[in-house]
């Protein structure tokens, strides 16, 4: 049977706060200036809210994430979820705000995430919690920093496919040349292949430019109805199609090291939407490190798997190429707080679809694709957005 | 007593015969007496048949790495001392793959392909951690 969604379901609000170092504002407060700025996008005010769906925070721990939000800012609601998923939470909290939505358990749902990872923990405490998420016993003793794990698929691919340093260093200097266009952006001076090839090993093959960012920021997206939609100020940006698939928890158990399960995880988003790879005009893939970048252009079906590296040289993924990636410059050059990373790809794809991103607006684009990978490839989420009505 | 100074692994009830036999120096595989099959890390059951019937047997330890990486910057204090050291994943002759670390060669010499030996350091009372040295 397929999976569909018996209702119209479209984001119609986006609000992010400054990103980067933002030292005056500890995760709450981040989210709480991120939902007040998404309920002022298309004029809702926070009665309106009833689901919320949060992620998790690394530099403030809360048992109950979600109500811990949900309290701050004295809302009602029916439904509230605080996601484990990592990287995927954002995308996979899109699906089921479409399903709370569809089923008629909510009317309007808030997907938000929001942490201050830079200004909150010093950089070893952050480099320490998010190695903390390893094994207890595997690979924990054996001092797996999260870049390591990324690295082990990494040298697997250029074992197996012959993808070189040049080319996951092209992937960080198109996300930098695309935050160059983007004032809001953490890191924005250009960067060359060999800078990323010089910069400081972190884990063979990467280096200290083949690794995402960390900042402090949030933000929040809220979905309703299309019905709903009609009412608001902003033109709304519709859910086609959504999926979620998980290959493994840890890295040490992953059955291949070359390709996971966001596979799955876009079969599924396409089936719904009834959509293929080529109707994409610009993908939001989660640039946690370089190489995720080149396992989601394969694993989704942009290119044939083992051909990522020349795919992505040449310019194919910068604004004016094929396929654009990320033109807010994603993890690696606009921010990247922890566990919200993945959220900053899903506004930006609702701006792209409304025509709003200025200097760095993809020509004409009606579709996007936005993926979240959490842990170290271990969970997958995708949702297909459009301008179109599906 | 000099403490060994890095994390321990937090043994299980599934895992207690694993690290027992790592301080005699031995490395203990599962298998399942039902299906034959063996996995890696120890469960209570067999993964494939979900029998409870398993049994330890010893392994070679000799095995091929799949793939590694070295690190240049430790996820904490305890282990900066060691920089730069290869984690890699291990295929076992057995069909099963654990993470561990290669020592006993540079860190620029490791390969993929490359034959290596089981070799344990002991952590005290929660074992030998198996790491893996060229055979």
């Amino acid at each position: 049977m397929e999976a569909r969604l018996s209702k119209q379901v479209a984001i119609v609000d986006i609000g992010e706060t400054p990103v980067g170092k933002v030292p005056e504002l500890g995760s709450l407060q981040l989210y709480g200036l991120a939902i007040k700025a998404a309920l002022e996008d298309a004029g809702l005010h926070k009665e309106d809210i009833d689901g919320l769906l949060t992620a998790q925070s690394m530099a403030e721990h809360y048992s109950r994430q979600c109500l811990a939000v949900m309290e701050y800012l004295q809302l009602e609601v029916r439904y509230a979820s605080t996601s484990l998923l990592g990287g995927a939470s954002h995308c996979s909290q899109v699906g089921l705000a479409a399903l709370l939505i569809s089923s008629g358990v909510c009317e309007t749902v808030v997907v938000a995430a929001a942490d201050n990872i830079l200004t909150g923990l010093s950089r070893d405490a952050a480099v320490r919690e998010m190695a903390a998420n390893r094994h207890p016993q595997y690979e924990i003793p054996y001092g797996v920093p999260v870049p390591t794990g990324y690295a082990l698929v990494a040298k697997r691919h250029m074992h197996e496919y012959g993808t070189t340093g040049e080319q996951l260093a092209a992937v960080a200097m198109a996300m930098r040349k695309h935050a160059g266009l983007n004032p809001a952006a953490h890191k924005r001076d250009p960067i060359t292949i060999d800078d990323v090839l010089k910069s400081r090993m972190i884990s063979s093959p990467l280096h200290l430019l083949d690794c995402s960012l960390v900042s402090d920021g949030g933000a929040a997206l809220i979905l309703t109805s299309a019905e709903r939609a009609r009412e608001l100020r902003k033109a709304p940006v519709y859910v086609h199609g959504f999926g979620e698939a998980y290959s493994h928890d840890n890295v040490s158990q992953a059955g291949s090291f070359t390709a996971f399960a966001s596979r799955a995880s876009g079969e599924q988003a396409f089936s719904m939407a009834g959509l293929s790879p080529k109707d994409v005009d610009v993908a939001m893939l989660y640039d946690s490190f370089t190489i995720t970048v080149l396992i989601q252009l394969e694993d989704l079906g942009f290119c044939p798997k083992g051909e990522a590296g020349p795919f992505v040289q040449e310019g194919r993924i910068e604004l004016n190429g094929a396929l654009p990636v990320n033109p807010h410059g994603g993890l690696l050059s606009h921010a990247h707080p922890g566990y919200p990373g993945g959220i900053f790809h899903l506004t930006e794809a609702v701006r792209q679809l409304r025509g709003e991103a200025g200097p760095r607006q993809v020509a004409d684009a009606e579709v996007a694709l936005v993926n979240g990978i959490g842990g170290i490839f271990s969970s997958h989420a995708t949702v297909l957005l459009g301008k179109a009505k599906p | 007593m000099s403490g060994y100074g890095k994390p321990v692994p937090p043994a299980t009830k599934d895992s207690e015969a694993y690290w027992a036999a790592t301080r005699d120096h031995r490395l203990l595989l599962q298998r399942c007496k039902q299906c034959q099959a063996y996995q890696f890390y120890p469960r209570v059951v067999c993964t494939r048949c979900l029998s409870t019937d398993l049994e330890w047997q010893e392994s070679s330890g000799v095995g091929e790495v799949y793939t590694f990486s070295g690190v240049y910057r430790a996820p904490s204090k305890e282990f900066e001392g060691d920089v730069p050291y290869a984690v890699a994943i291990v295929e076992l002759p057995e069909g099963v793959r654990l993470l561990s670390q290669i020592v006993g060669c540079p860190v620029d010499g490791v390969r993929i392909g490359m034959k290596v030996r089981v070799v344990f350091e002991d952590m005290g009372e929660a074992g030998a951690l198996p790491k893996f040295a060229p055979a």
